[in-house]
Formats: structure tokens, sequence, C-alpha cells
């Protein structure tokens, strides 16, 4: 204890300094590939001769052709993964009440498969998925995209919210609940708006993982009809190898809302990591 | 059934006891309302596409099914022929391969991150979290913007290399070679779990009571000791989470390995995953595919034990 108390001030600051130091070239290894992204993306001649270090005169060309071949399927990617947050957190936060609060019967049982569905792998899902679609008629369809990316966020929701409801006192409900209100009104007028935060984080990595899946949106869709971005880079990529200018530029339009994320939503994003996983 | 027992009284006739009983009853119905949608869901969403991949690998899929309908039952014969396709075991060693090297990589720097950021320093808390950004980002994203990278030609680590001398003029095949395109892969992969492994590490280093790092130190404990008698011991039930989860993210992989060498080449990055996709959706054999996913759902079950044993303490609580 009294070792480190013993130290002059200026050293823990020369090391305070040095850490920092050691952080921010941590940081710029780790997200070198982010720009390099950004720089090949504001480089229009960067197919041809390599890539320059820094874009020296940079342009939005490489942009605008990403957003003419590509915008309809970042709008196609922007109505699936709100289209899934809805589902998802209309299943999730009642279930996730039902298991917090009341006691049900075989209710361990339950969010314990809820855990177990978290590591089926989605391959297996499509394999199964596409063609009981094909029957009714789903495959080519928001709807049925919506529903399986709804499938990526669910569980996730569930323990979350579980995990956070858990907390609530039963007794702000049943104040509700002898002023008149029945139970699923007491649901959302008090429960919703206490369990906000939770919501807000199980609902952003919701978007996110709609936003990112892949598997569902290469193998439940047979043409272009419905086309999320993450497809569309990757055929992009097959066909325009030559023009990675625009390929990057697409590439930077699709990471937007995991940069949006990080700024706006930061707080939320590190409780929903080690909350919805660890729990 | 203790909903419905409990209230009625201890000493009532049958009659008293079912009028008593009906509106707990009710109750007990109306709460499980809450449940029934996402169960429902989750039971056509989970459960059905397990219980059918189980029936589908016993069944002859062709392309001309999806017109007729007809899937005759054909035995063992996806099982013989995928477990004879040399693909097949090619892959599952690719697979294992690319899930230990994965691992490996993306705890040990995860960890060592997550004891450097515990130190306090400043911007620490906005470098950890901008550090984020990779996790975040589409997977399939981050792959096509290292298959620029990786490009032999053209890619800036060749460049790179080859400015500082340690690669000649035409550099290393990272993608296009069959003896290299997995450890690029793997080196990849690597890259993108570093965050997640990070952030729940460090998550896992906070809940250590700072008294017994005091308490080492008053004893002398250098920090080599301190790490292997304190940090190590107290972190294992986060490990081990990190490390299950980890395992099941990886062993599954598809979305990297398609956009960043579609299997090749010569199929030396072709894992469980893509093989399973090839052999439903390219070959249209979704009986054979599924074969492949039995055996990718059989390992992955291994695992899942393995996890819920680590969870074990945590079903305790709650309600």
């Amino acid at each position: 204890m009294n070792r480190p108390m013993q130290r002059p001030a200026s050293l823990l600051l020369m090391r305070s300094v040095w850490n920092t130091a050691a952080a921010l070239l941590i940081l710029a290894v780790l997200l070198f590939p982010v720009y390099w992204m950004l720089n090949t993306a504001l480089q229009p001649e960067s197919s041809i001769a390599g890539t320059e270090w820094f874009p020296v005169s940079p342009s939005l060309k490489n942009f605008d052709t990403a957003i003419s071949t590509q915008g309809g399927s970042l709008l196609t990617s922007f109505v699936v993964a709100l289209g899934a947050v809805v589902v998802c957190l209309a299943l999730a936060a009642p279930a996730a009440y039902g298991l917090a609060q009341f006691g049900l019967r075989g209710g361990q049982g339950i969010v314990f498969a809820t855990l177990i569905t978290q590591m089926v792998p989605g391959i297996v899902i499509a394999n199964a998925l596409y063609s009981a679609y094909a029957q009714l008629d789903l495959v080519n369809s928001y709807l049925g995209l919506i529903l399986a990316d709804a499938s990526l966020g669910l569980p996730f929701a569930v323990v979350l919210l579980r995990a956070f409801m858990v907390s609530i006192p039963s007794e702000v409900v049943e104040a509700a609940m002898v002023d008149g209100a029945n139970r699923f009104t007491a649901f959302v007028r008090i429960v919703l708006p206490m369990s906000r935060n939770a919501l807000i984080t199980a609902g952003l990595f919701t978007f996110l993982f709609a936003w990112s899946d892949f598997m569902f949106a290469l193998t439940l869709n047979t043409t272009d009809d419905v086309k999320p971005i993450t497809l569309g880079i990757y055929q992009f990529v097959g066909a325009h190898v030559s023009d990675w200018g625009a390929v990057m530029a697409t590439a930077v339009l699709s990471a937007v809302p995991a940069a949006i994320l990080l700024v706006v939503a930061q707080k939320y994003i590190a409780a929903g990591i080690t909350g919805g996983s660890v729990k | 059934m203790t909903t419905i027992t409990s209230p009625a009284p201890a000493s009532g006739a049958a009659e008293a006891k079912s009028a008593a009983g009906r509106a707990p009853l009710r109750r007990g119905l109306l709460r499980w309302l809450f449940v029934a949608p996402a169960l429902a869901y989750m039971a056509l969403f989970f459960g059905y596409p397990l219980v059918r991949n189980i029936v589908m690998s016993f069944q002859h899929y062709t392309p001309k099914t999806y017109f007729t309908g007809e899937a005759p039952f054909n035995g063992l014969d996806n099982w013989r022929a995928v477990f004879a396709n040399e693909l097949f075991t090619d892959a599952l060693w690719h697979t294992a391969l690319f899930t230990v090297g994965s691992l490996l990589g993306q705890f040990t720097i995860g960890l060592t991150l997550a004891v450097f950021f515990s130190r306090r320093f400043r911007l620490s808390g906005f470098v950890r979290a901008v550090l984020l950004l990779p996790w975040l980002v589409p997977m399939v994203v981050s792959a096509v913007v290292w298959r620029r990278i990786l490009d032999q030609d053209h890619g800036m680590l060749n460049t790179a290399l080859h400015a500082v001398g340690l690669v000649p003029q035409d550099g290393v095949p990272w993608l296009s070679s069959p003896g290299v395109a997995l450890l690029s892969a793997v080196l990849v992969n690597i890259w993108i779990g570093i965050p997640f492994n990070m952030v729940i590490l460090y998550g896992g280093l906070q809940e250590i009571p700072r008294e017994l790092y005091e308490a080492a130190s008053l004893d002398g404990s250098g920090p080599w000791r301190t790490f292997r008698s304190i940090t190590l011991p107290m972190l294992r039930p986060v490990i081990t989470v990190v490390l299950v989860l980890g395992f099941m993210s990886t062993v599954k992989i598809l979305d990297l390995i398609l956009a960043l060498t579609s299997g090749g080449p010569a199929d030396s990055t072709q894992t469980l995953g893509t093989v399973t996709y090839q052999l439903s959706f390219l070959q249209l054999d979704f009986g054979q595919g599924a074969v492949v996913g039995n055996v990718l759902i059989l390992i992955s079950a291994v695992f899942a034990v393995l996890y819920l044993r680590a969870n074990r303490a945590d079903f305790g609580k709650g309600k």
C-alpha cells in the first residue's frame, strides 16, 4: 500500500502519458483496415495504380457510383432491419416480462431453451427455412427476410430484457392494477417505459444483427427483388472487382450504422455485449 | 400447478375448490399469453429447422423436388455420400484449424488488451469504445476490405512489406495460394474477434476486488505472479464463457470465408459452414447439406453443454 503512494506525482503522470500513447498506437494498428476502406473510397483512381497512402485529392465520385448502384440495397437493408426490430421487440418484451415476473412453471426451462437457440448454426436454419419458405411463397419477400432476421435478435433480446425486468419491483405493477388497469395495460404503461434503456439496447443490437445479416439474405432470395446491402456488396465485388474505389465506398456506407451507434449510443453497446451474452 | 392450487382453501369441498380455482387458472393462462408468441416463434424458427434438418438428411432432394414436392427417403445414402466425400473430411480439418487458431489469437490479444486498458490513464474509455468498430461492422464488409488489403499484386500489405524489404517483389499470395489462404482467413477472423474478447474480459477484470491486488502487493508479489495467482483464477468463469461463445460463432462461420475466398483456392478454405451452403444452395442437394448441418449441430451441442455448465451459477438467480 505504501510503495505506490511514495512515487512522485511526475512519475505517475509520465506513466499515464505513455499508456495513452500506447493505447493510441493500438488503436491505429487495429483500425487500420477501417482507415484503408475510407482512404480507398476517397480515391477515384485507386483501382489502376494501387492506392495512395493518403487521399491527397479526395473526391466523392466513388460515393456517387455506390449510391447510384447500391442505394436501393441500402434502403432494403434499412426496411428489413427496422422490421426485424419491430417483430423482435414485440415478441421479446412481453416474454421477458413473463419470464422475469410471473414465476411461470417451466420458466427456467424456457430461459434455458432460449440460451440454447443462440447456438443453432444459422446455415442449419436457412437449410430448413428455404424449403418451408418455398412452400409458403415467402422466398424473395420482405416479410420472409424480416421474420428470419428477427430470429437473430430474439433470444438475445429475451435474455437481456429478462435480466433487466427481474429487478422491477412487482409492487409497481400491482399498484397500477389496483387502480383498475389490467395486466396488459399495466405492462404497456408501466413496465415498458421503465425498461426504456434495456429496450433501446436490445433494439439497437437487433437492428445491427439484421443489418449485418448475410446468410439469410443469400439463401432466402433467388432474385434481386429483396437485396440487402450485404448481398449487394458481395455481388458487387464479384462483378466489379476492378472498381475497388466504388466497392470501398459501398463498404463505408454499409458501415455507417455501426459508426453512428458508436458515437450516439456508446453507453448501450458495452451493456449489450456483456449483458446479452454472459447472463 | 402451484399457482392454481395454492390459493384454494385447504379445507374446502370439491365445489368450493373448483370455484376458487377457476379465477387463478384464468390468470395463469393470461400470464402464459405474454410468453406464448415468443415461444411459438422460437419453435418455428429454431425448433422446426432442427427437426427438419434431421429428417432432410435421410431424404433425396433434387432441384426437381421444388416442383414436384417429392423427396423420397433414401436411408443412409446422404450420410454415406458425405462421409465418403473428400471435401467433407478436408472441411472438418479446416474448421478445426480455423477455430482453434482464431480462438487462440482472439483470446490472447483480447486478454492482453483488457489487462492493458484496466490501467487508469487518459482516453482509456474513448479508445476502448472506438476499438469496438471492427466487431460492429457487417462481417461481409470487413471481409471485402481485407480482400483488397491482402490482394497479391495491388494489396496494401504486400506493398508495405515489400517497401521495408520483408517480402520479394511479387509479394505473398495471401489469398491466392492454397498453403496460405486458410492462415489469412484466420488472421482476419482474429482481427474481427478481438473487440468482443476484450470487452467481455475487461468486464470480468473490473469485477475482481481491488483488495486482492492490494494484499498481493503487500506480500511482495510481482506482476506476473499476481496475474497467475489472482487474475487468471478469478477470471476463470468469464474466460470459459468467452471461449465457448467464441467457439460457437467461429465453428459455423460462413460470411467471412465466402466474401474473402469463396472457399478457394483449390477448396483450401472450405469449412463445414461453406460446405453445407455449397451442397444445399449451389448443388441443390439439400439432403446432403442437411447431413453436414447435423454434424455442425452435433459439434455445437457438445460445446453448448460446456456453456451451460459454465452458466450454471446464473440459473439460480432471478425469479
